[in-house]
C-alpha cells in the first residue's frame, strides 16, 4: 500500500486537535487513507465530523488555533507535515488545489473575476499578464462559461452561484493540479447545478487524470462520484471501502443509517428515508469506546470498551464495529 | 457608478438649500434690529439706515435671500463689518490654511494608522497589539490643546526643529508651520481609524475568500496588502469621512493654540465682533464642505466596493 508508483497521497494516523476549555478537542483522530493517481476518494459524515479540517490539513491550512498533533502526510513519497512552510506553500495551488463549499464567499467581492484569475495564473503558473488573460479565457471556456471576456470583467456578485463555482473550478485547475480537494463543492448549489458541477469535475478528471478528494455530508454525491469512501464520525473513521461495496453492504450501523437517511429522487415502493436519531456528537463529551453509541440502534454494553479502529484496510472494506455478526 | 453618484449628488441639493437658508436667516434670528444691535444704542438713525442699505435689510426677504445665494455662488458675501475687506476674500485666504491643515492631518493619520492597524491585527491579543492599543488610547484621550502644547514644548522649544506658531512664509514655510498642528489633529484621528481598520482586517482575515487565496498559494504579502486591505478599508472610509466633517469645525482650538489664520480662528473672531456677514459666510462654507466631504466619501466608497454601485 505504501510507495507504489500510482500513490499520490498517503495519510497515516492523522490527529488534529483544538485547544478547548478543559482539555483538547480532537477534530480528527487517527485518520488513515490514500489517494491514488486519477482516483476519487470521498470523505463523508455529518457536519462537525472533522472531514473539512482533515482536508485543510493537507494544505497546511488548519484554522487557528487548531494544529496537527500526530500522524504523517506523504505527498508523492515526501513527508509534508515536517516539511518547511515554504515547501508546503509551493504545493498549494500548483500540485494540490482546492474548491470550497460556498462559491459566493470564496471569491473576493471587491476584485473582478479576471483580476483574481490573472493574479493566480501569473503568480502560480508563471505566466505574463497577456498570456494569463488568454489562458483565463480558455479556462472559463473549458469549465463551460459562455462569453469569457465578459465574465472576466464581472465582479463575483454579478454571477450566479453555479457560475461562481465554475470560476472557482477554473482557477483551481489553472495549474493542472494532480489532486483537487473539493470541500462540499455542490452543497450551496441547487440540484440541477449540482449535477452539472459534478459532471464537469468528472469530465476534467477524465481529461487531465487528476485525483479528487471530495468531502461531503451527502452520501448521494459521494456515491455518485467516488471510487473509494471513508466514513467519518466525531473525528474518527468508522468505515472505509470501495464505494460500491460500502453502498451495497454497509458494515457499520452509522453508514447504514446514512444510507437509510438518503432521499431518493425516484418514486419507489421502498420505505421513506429514515433520519438517524439523536444529536450530532459533542466533541467535548464523547463516550468511552465507540463515539456512535448514544445514537446506535444496536448499542450494547461492550460498545464502551471497544477500540475505535478499522478491522481491515480500505481495500478490504474495514469497519470499526465488531458486533456486525451478532446484531439482532 | 455614474448613476449612483448622480443620485447621491441630487440627494445633496435639499441639504444645500437647507444650509443656505439657515445661514441666511442667521442675521434675522437676532432679536430686534440687527443693524441697531451692531451699531450700539448711541447710533444715529442715519447710520442705522446706511447699514440697513449696506446689508440689504431694507429689501423684502425673498429678494434678500436671492441676492445672498447669487452672491454666494460668486463667493461674495458683502463686506466684513469688523475688517474693511470683502468677506469672500477674507475667507478665501483662510480657507487655504484650514484645507491644507486638514489634508496634512488626514494624510498623517492614515500614515500612522494603516501600518499600526496591520501590525495589531496580524498579532492580535499579543504584546504588539496591546502596546498599539495603549498608545492609541493615550493620544486619543489626551485633549488636543494639551497634546499641541506638549508637541510645541518638545519639537519647537527644546529641539528647535519647528516653529512654535504662525503660518510661515512661502509654501515650504506653510508646510513646515503646519507639521505640528497637523500632527496634533492626526494623532487624534489616527486611533479612530486604527481601531476601525484593525477590526476590519481581523474580520476579513476570517473570510473564506482569504482562505481560498491561501489555498491558491498566493504570497502572504499579496494577500494582506491586496485582498485583505481593500476589503477592510471600506468601513474605515466611512468613519474617516464622518470624522473629517466633524473635525472641520473642531479645528478652532488647534488653530488658536498654534495661532494659525484659519477658518476656525476667524469664526471665533467674527462671533466676538458680531460680524454677521462673515458668520453667515462661514456657516455656509462649513456646511457646504461637510456635504462635499460626504460626496467624496461616497465616491471613494463606490470605487472600493463594486457592490454599492447599483
Amino acid at each position: 500500500m505504501n510507495g507504489t508508483a500510482s500513490e499520490l497521497l498517503a495519510v497515516r494516523d492523522l490527529t488534529i486537535g483544538f485547544p478547548a476549555p478543559g482539555g483538547l478537542l480532537l477534530a480528527a483522530d487517527g485518520i488513515d487513507f490514500d489517494v491514488a493517481v486519477g482516483r476519487t476518494v470521498g470523505l463523508v459524515g455529518e457536519s462537525g465530523c472533522g472531514k473539512s479540517v482533515t482536508l485543510r490539513s493537507l494544505l497546511g491550512l488548519v484554522p487557528y488555533p487548531g494544529e496537527v498533533l500526530a500522524g504523517t502526510i506523504h505527498w508523492r513519497g515526501e513527508e509534508m507535515l515536517t516539511a518547511s512552510g515554504k515547501r508546503q506553500a509551493t504545493l498549494r495551488g500548483t500540485e494540490i488545489s482546492m474548491i470550497f463549499q460556498d462559491p459566493t464567499s470564496c471569491l473576493n467581492p471587491v476584485f473582478t473575476v479576471g483580476n483574481q484569475m490573472v493574479e493566480t495564473l501569473r503568480k502560480r503558473a508563471g505566466l505574463g499578464r497577456r498570456e494569463a488573460r488568454t489562458r483565463a479565457m480558455e479556462l472559463l471556456d473549458r469549465v463551460g462559461l459562455s462569453a469569457p471576456e465578459k465574465r472576466l470583467a464581472a465582479y463575483p456578485h454579478e454571477l450566479s452561484g453555479g457560475m461562481r463555482q465554475r470560476v472557482m473550478i477554473a482557477i483551481s485547475i489553472a495549474t493542472r493540479p494532480r489532486l483537487l480537494l473539493a470541500d462540499e463543492p455542490t452543497t450551496a448549489l441547487d440540484v440541477t447545478t449540482q449535477e452539472q458541477i459534478l459532471a464537469l469535475l468528472k469530465e476534467l478528471q477524465a481529461e487531465d487524470g487528476m485525483a479528487i478528494l471530495l468531502v461531503s455530508h451527502d452520501l448521494g454525491v459521494i456515491s455518485e462520484t467516488c471510487d473509494e469512501v471513508v466514513v467519518m464520525y466525531a473525528g474518527r473513521m468508522l468505515e472505509a471501502g470501495y464505494d460500491r461495496e460500502v453502498m451495497r453492504s454497509p458494515r457499520h450501523p452509522y453508514t447504514r443509517g446514512l444510507i437509510e437517511a438518503m432521499p431518493s429522487l425516484e418514486v419507489t415502493d421502498e420505505e421513506p428515508p429514515v433520519p438517524i436519531g439523536g444529536q450530532p456528537p459533542d466533541l467535548t463529551a464523547l463516550p468511552p469506546g465507540c463515539p456512535f453509541q448514544p445514537r446506535c440502534k444496536f448499542v450494547r454494553d461492550q460498545c464502551a470498551e471497544i477500540p475505535v479502529a478499522l478491522d481491515a484496510t480500505l481495500a478490504e472494506h474495514g469497519s470499526a464495529c465488531p458486533f456486525e455478526g451478532v446484531r439482532s | 457608478m455614474g448613476a449612483y453618484l448622480l443620485r447621491r449628488a441630487v440627494q445633496a441639493i435639499p441639504v444645500l438649500i437647507g444650509i443656505s437658508l439657515a445661514a441666511f436667516l442667521l442675521i434675522h434670528l437676532v432679536p430686534g434690529d440687527p443693524a441697531r444691535i451692531l451699531l450700539g444704542a448711541q447710533a444715529t438713525p442715519k447710520a442705522v439706515a446706511t447699514l440697513h442699505e449696506q446689508l440689504g435689510l431694507d429689501r423684502p426677504l425673498p429678494t434678500q435671500y436671492l441676492n445672498f445665494i447669487t452672491g454666494a455662488v460668486h463667493f461674495e458675501f458683502g463686506e466684513s463689518l469688523s475688517q474693511k475687506v470683502g468677506v469672500g476674500k477674507l475667507i478665501g485666504t483662510r480657507a487655504e490654511v484650514t484645507l491644507l491643515l486638514l489634508m496634512m492631518a488626514t494624510l498623517l493619520s492614515i500614515t500612522i494608522a494603516v501600518p499600526l492597524a496591520v501590525a495589531a491585527a496580524l498579532r492580535r491579543n499579543r504584546p504588539v497589539d496591546h502596546s498599539i492599543r495603549l498608545f492609541s488610547m493615550f493620544t486619543f484621550a489626551m485633549p488636543s490643546f494639551l497634546l499641541g502644547l506638549l508637541l510645541i514644548l518638545f519639537f519647537s522649544l527644546k529641539l528647535k526643529w519647528l516653529p512654535t506658531s504662525g503660518y510661515g512664509s512661502g509654501f515650504g514655510g506653510h508646510l513646515r508651520a503646519l507639521i505640528l498642528p497637523a500632527l496634533t489633529v492626526g494623532l487624534y484621528l489616527a486611533p479612530i481609524l486604527l481601531r476601525t481598520l484593525r477590526i476590519g482586517i481581523i474580520d476579513t482575515l476570517g473570510t473564506e475568500y482569504i482562505e481560498a487565496a491561501r489555498a491558491r498559494g498566493l504570497a502572504r504579502r499579496l494577500i494582506i496588502f491586496k485582498h485583505v486591505l481593500k476589503n477592510s478599508v471600506i468601513p474605515t472610509v466611512t468613519v474617516l469621512g464622518l470624522n473629517i466633517g466633524f473635525l472641520l469645525s473642531g479645528l478652532v482650538v488647534i488653530e488658536n493654540v498654534f495661532s494659525l489664520p484659519g477658518l476656525g480662528s476667524e469664526l471665533v473672531t467674527a462671533i466676538g465682533n458680531r460680524d454677521y456677514p462673515t458668520i453667515q459666510a462661514l456657516t455656509l462654507v462649513f456646511g457646504v464642505s461637510v456635504v462635499a466631504i460626504n460626496l467624496l466619501t461616497d465616491l471613494l466608497y463606490s470605487y472600493l466596493d463594486p457592490r454599492v454601485r447599483l
